[in-house]
């Protein structure tokens, strides 16, 4: 039993459900798929432009974007089919900071950003 | 003693082979640095040095085609650096440390740096306009001259876009740093042929 303790401990921590809860002692509500679906979906004015976060990554997030200006292809953002998705923080902050200003000519906040994951992890 | 000779010259000669191979397999990042005359001349006679940095191959790269970096001057470069916010109309901003690295490495191996063929004719272009070097590397006059018999036809394919700036819709070897005229394979149309 010595033996094997660690690795039963090991297993326990491993097969922990890991959940990203909202802090919402700093006023955030519990992330809503819904909400990111919608964001996902709304359209901006920006420089006399329609945009959305479907300009590139379409409609459907379990398939390929296309960037709307350069053509590059864009891999899925769904993890169900691509898992690379949201596993790394700081690529994840920099594509959030990057993409929330020019669809929507300002930074996402807390709220959005976890309302967003929350719709393309349930996909 | 015989042995001992014999030994002595078969690790003489192994480590010399090691020593060979260790020498054609050690990859050199910029292909003119520290040659001989003859290999200069060698490298000068190709298009451009390919991208060797894979932090800027990765950070730009996941949006357009990572332009080599012999294709602009390091002014341009350093410009473009410093307007990521607004990158030609795409925000395109870097955490400072990476924003560093890649202006360094854009900047050391610009084109007035390199002596490959396609970056002194860019260079040598712009040292006959009074004008600062522009942005783009489509509005150097090198580029603009080496693309004004393409018509519009072409130009507008939706595999190019409208714009001249995916090199790699037509040049297929544009990630090997090759622009030669005889690669040239038109997504969509076929070979080029002048």
């Amino acid at each position: 039993m010595k033996k094997i303790l660690p690795y039963l401990i090991m297993a326990t921590i491993t097969a922990l459900p890991i959940t990203v809860r909202p802090n919402t002692s700093v006023g955030l509500q519990e992330f809503s798929a819904e909400r990111g679906k919608n964001l996902w979906n709304q359209k901006h004015t920006i420089s006399g432009q329609t945009r959305r976060c479907t300009s590139c990554h379409t409609g459907n997030p379990r398939q390929a974007g296309k960037h709307v200006r350069t053509g590059k292809m864009i891999k899925p953002m769904a993890p169900s089919v691509n898992s690379d998705r949201f596993v790394d923080h700081k690529k994840t902050a920099k594509w959030f900071k990057r993409n929330c200003k020019w669809t929507m000519g300002r930074e996402c906040n807390e709220q959005e950003k976890g309302d967003l994951i929350r719709y393309l992890k349930s996909i | 003693m015989k042995t001992l000779i014999f030994s002595t010259a078969a690790l003489v000669l192994i480590s010399t082979l090691y020593l060979g191979i260790q020498g054609a397999w050690s990859n050199n990042d910029d292909p003119s640095h520290g040659l001989g005359k003859w290999q200069n001349m060698k490298a000068r006679s190709t298009g451009v040095a390919p991208v060797t940095n894979t932090l800027y191959a990765e950070e730009c790269g996941s949006c357009h085609f990572a332009y080599p970096p012999g294709l602009l001057p390091s002014f341009s470069w350093q410009k473009v650096m410093t307007g990521l916010a607004d990158h030609f109309g795409d925000n395109a901003e870097l955490d400072a440390q990476t924003k560093q690295q890649i202006t360094k490495y854009l900047t050391t191996h610009a084109a007035e740096s390199s002596n490959y063929r396609r970056s002194r004719a860019i260079m040598y272009s712009l040292q006959a306009t009074d004008t600062p070097p522009p942005l783009r590397i489509t509005d150097t006059p090198y580029f603009k001259r080496e693309h004004r018999e393409i018509p519009n036809r072409i130009i507008n394919l939706p595999k190019i876009g409208g714009k001249l700036s995916r090199c790699n819709a037509c040049h297929q070897r544009a990630d090997k740093g090759s622009f030669n005229e005889h690669e040239i394979v038109i997504k969509g149309l076929g070979p080029w042929n002048d």
